[in-house]
């Protein structure tokens, strides 16, 4: 799943840096990504994994960095996607 | 209404009073409101959303919404000036109680009265996107330096402080930024451009450069990202549209005015604006309840950060200012029909020259077309909540 982030995140978060340069926990905000970029991120997420964020994980937290994003996608697609 | 509110309202109308004398002279000059700001200070109100402890009075944003529409019925370039030093204000007041040297400086301002101004808008094709920079902080040891071209910093000669956004450092991407506060004799400023507006022409939104130099510590620990979706968002917008809703009012009430006299001279038939105030008087209220519902809204928003950091959040906040900014144009135009060739004229009691054209500026003042263009793409991801009380 990790791997998988990271492609979407190089193919639609517009970082300033090459996004395997960055730590799981590193801050997605200080290499570049802006709320514009968020929702890019989000949709491609989203359709990759075939899931929805709920309202409650649409906010700055959610996408501060991989390890956060990772988080909220487990926690979504729950089980089926833990070995992806 | 509270004891402390109502206080508040009493200092306030001083304060208008002395805006209203002078607010054609500042029209029709370009000038800043030099005798409004200095009432506002005698009456203590710039540090009220100060919290007690550091000298300030803790009033909410209500209170200030409240002084902003006040001062808008009389001059809406003074009551433009208190509010952009209020969001100022309440950037550090949110953000900024946990470092010494902002409360310090926080309390310096209640003390003192002390005027804040804003430069977080940059040349070079940034303009009015303020969540980019191409100037950098640089530091050197305990100290930074800062060289930013602003094309607007409203009042800067008139400010004791401003608070400026630029990169957290000189590789930083464009959307990596910090604010500091920075005082009146730690920075110059170059004249770059000036202001000869249709409107709002006191604010005194001349363009500039501005080469700062101070120590470290007066750089906000928080990334202005966060300063701007938790504080800056919503208080611009919702006082903002405290003052558009207060030049509204003015205009309904020269309206209403109008249609009563006409009235009078003519009794026993319903004059001709009549109907059409109706109009004016039911967007006024729809103007309203949306202030006020977003006032509600923001104060719960902040009991729960993540509420405050969401997308529906940011986007309720971005549709007050657009929809407040169309009703407002569109009440001024509904009076200006009711009150006909008097209200179009320059010289009589039922004028609303010098409200159409401020209030032309609400659409433009960042865009409306750019903030529909960032709420466009926040639906994307935004579900939509149905319902109504709860």
């Amino acid at each position: 799943m990790n791997a998988k982030i990271r492609t979407l995140l190089a193919q639609t978060g517009r970082l300033a840096v090459d996004v395997n340069s960055l730590s799981d926990d590193q801050d997605l905000y200080g290499a570049g990504l802006t709320s514009f970029a968020t929702v890019q991120v989000m949709l491609a997420i989203e359709d990759a994994f075939d899931i929805e964020f709920p309202e409650r994980m649409l906010n700055r937290r959610t996408f501060a960095s991989i390890a956060s994003i990772e988080a909220c996608v487990a926690e979504i697609a729950g089980p089926r996607e833990a070995a992806a | 209404m509270n004891a402390h509110a109502s206080w508040l309202q009493d200092r306030a109308a001083r304060a208008c009073a002395v805006a209203a004398q002078y607010s054609d002279q500042v029209d029709s000059d370009a000038r800043f409101p030099h005798e409004a700001i200095r009432a506002l200070k005698e009456s203590k109100l710039l540090a009220i959303l100060i919290p007690r402890d550091l000298g300030g009075e803790g009033a909410g944003l209500s209170d200030a919404a409240e002084i902003c529409a006040m001062l808008g019925q009389n001059c809406a370039s003074a009551a433009m000036v208190f509010a952009m030093h209020q969001i100022k204000t309440s950037s550090l007041v949110t953000h900024g109680v946990e470092n010494d040297w902002h409360r310090t400086f926080l309390r310096r301002i209640a003390d003192e009265q002390l005027l804040l101004a804003s430069a977080t808008t940059e040349g070079g094709g940034i303009g009015g996107n303020m969540r980019n920079s191409i100037c950098a902080i640089e530091r050197n040891q305990d100290r930074f330096t800062l060289q930013k071209d602003a094309s607007v910093i409203s009042y800067a000669t008139e400010a004791d402080a401003i608070l400026v956004t630029g990169r957290r450092d000189p590789e930083a991407p464009a959307s990596d930024q910090v604010m500091a506060v920075v005082l009146k004799d730690q920075y110059v400023l170059e004249k770059t451009g000036g202001w000869n507006t249709l409107g709002m022409r006191g604010t005194c939104s001349e363009g500039f450069i501005l080469k700062c130099s101070a120590p470290a510590t007066q750089i906000l620990p928080k990334p202005f990202a966060e300063i701007a979706a938790q504080s800056m968002l919503a208080t611009a917008h919702i006082l903002w549209s405290s003052l558009w809703y207060g030049i509204a009012a003015s205009a309904a009430q020269r309206a209403q005015g109008f249609v009563r006299a006409e009235a009078r001279k003519k009794p026993g038939s319903t004059p001709v604006g009549a109907t059409r105030l109706t109009e004016a008087t039911s967007l006024l209220s729809l103007m309203k309840s949306s202030i006020l519902a977003a006032i509600t809204r923001f104060e719960h928003a902040k009991l729960a950060n993540d509420e405050l950091n969401s997308i529906g959040f940011a986007i309720d906040m971005n549709n007050l200012k657009i929809s407040a900014s169309q009703l407002l144009n569109d009440i001024v135009r509904e009076s200006m029909m009711i009150c006909g060739i008097m209200g179009y004229r320059n010289d009589s009691p039922y004028s609303l020259g010098r409200q159409m054209r401020d209030a032309m500026s609400a659409p433009l003042m960042i865009n409306n077309d750019r903030i529909s263009g960032n709420t466009a793409s926040l639906l994307l991801a935004h579900r939509l909540d149905p319902r109504l009380a709860s």
